[in-house]
């Protein structure tokens, strides 16, 4: 494994060959928000908040699934980034209905924590106010489409460490949405084993285990980190 | 000493309810603000002009649009108060249904006597909740639900004393 040495906001840094952007600022404590990343899935680039600026590039780069090549020059926090940032998170508020103050996940949501982190406190977009669909036909979960961001970790996370692949993604743009087996009931899902790791990783109220008040919802997506790093050491 | 008021459109009285829990720090404030115009005290009509005003609720009627814009005329300096004023909140859970479903849900479906929207004296609904920054400029948003009277007592004592806030460093959505 080859070492390269890159710039980040100014700083001489070197790192393993085949890392990320995100990886490399993580490991030197540059901070870089993320939502639809998780320690231990498949990055997919879906949520664009971790975008960085690359010196001699065009555009926007996401920091999770761009890999860091010899001789780059990252900027991480910009004027322009943070325009972008707060814009996206004011995208992601109006176009689900996101409910904080009723919301099982209130207090320990990513999306409410971003928007305090990117000083997102209002958006100057309108509500769109959609009409989502709810499934509570699980025994022991809930799905709120109204709270769900398209972040797609439950897919990830169902496919690539339960290996059970229940959930994913139908329609397209603003129709998209997750979706069980083929559209189906959750309760009545053939391929769900019910092991709990979607509601875990969800980062909003999208998933929830039924029966808990909002002081109990609190999830630890760790564990996907956890078992991703033992399966590969095969320990 | 400046003047102050707070207004009351579609929300809970959570927010209002956050001022009072400032306790004894109310006379703190009232020190350097007087209160000419709010739901807890008695004037009725909205004053020539006020030097800052507290908005709770979000816009949802005929008479919250009306009242906001007057507020807004004869406010210096006015400030969007909790989420209902900022997101439109749990007040704008209605906007993804038509107004005529609304009132047939709550005036019909799940009236127990005389069924039936009122025709009276209660100001029609506008088709979508929105928030107040949507209708009128406004000069600071402060979210919560409610925001904490900690938080209100710091934005009261910046404003009071003229000093530039930031909300977005001391509230949060929720």
């Amino acid at each position: 494994m080859s070492v390269k040495t890159l710039k980040m906001d100014g700083k001489d840094l070197s790192a393993r060959e085949g890392d990320t952007i995100l990886q490399v600022a993580e490991e030197n404590n540059i901070y870089i928000p993320t939502l639809c990343h998780l320690d231990g899935l498949a990055d997919v680039g879906a949520c664009r908040l971790c975008v960085v600026e690359i010196k001699g590039r065009r555009g926007f780069q996401p920091a999770c699934s761009t890999v860091i090549e010899e001789g780059m020059e990252v900027v991480t926090n910009s004027e322009t980034l943070q325009k972008y940032r707060r814009l996206i998170l004011e995208l992601l508020f109006v176009e689900g209905n996101h409910v904080c103050a009723v919301c099982v996940s209130n207090r320990h949501c990513d999306l409410q924590d971003l928007a305090v982190k990117v000083g997102m406190n209002y958006t100057r977009l309108a509500y769109r106010a959609p009409v989502r669909d709810m499934d509570l036909s699980h025994e022991r979960f809930g799905f709120d489409g109204n709270r769900c961001v398209l972040c797609t970790r439950c897919v990830r996370v169902c496919d690539e460490i339960e290996g059970a692949h229940t959930w994913d993604v139908r329609g397209r743009g603003i129709e998209a949405s997750v979706i069980t087996d083929l559209d189906q009931p959750w309760g009545e899902s053939l391929t769900c084993t019910s092991c709990g790791k979607c509601v875990q990783v969800c980062p909003t109220g999208a998933l929830f285990q039924k029966g808990k008040s909002a002081a109990e919802m609190v999830k630890q997506a760790t564990f996907v980190t956890y078992l991703k790093s033992m399966r590969e050491s095969k320990k | 000493m400046i003047t102050m008021a707070t207004v009351w459109l579609d929300g809970c009285s959570g927010c209002h309810m956050s001022i009072l829990d400032m306790d004894e720090y109310l006379i703190e404030i009232f020190k350097r603000a007087t209160l000419v115009y709010s739901p807890l005290v008695d004037h009725k009509d909205f004053p020539e002009m006020v030097d800052l005003t507290l908005v709770e609720g979000a816009v949802s009627s005929t008479d919250d649009l009306a009242k906001i814009k007057k507020v807004r005329q004869h406010t210096k300096t006015l400030v969007a108060l909790g989420d209902c004023a900022v997101t439109g909140n749990v007040p704008g859970m209605r906007s993804m249904f038509p107004v005529s479903a609304v009132m047939e849900r709550a005036y019909v479906e799940n009236a127990d006597i005389n069924p039936g929207a009122p025709t009276q004296k209660i100001p029609p609904l506008i088709a979508r909740v929105r928030p107040v920054h949507q209708i009128v400029p406004v000069d600071l948003v402060v979210p919560g639900c409610p925001p904490s009277a900690k938080t209100i007592a710091y934005v009261l004592d910046r404003l009071i004393a003229g000093e530039p806030v930031d909300s977005a460093e001391i509230a949060r959505f929720g």
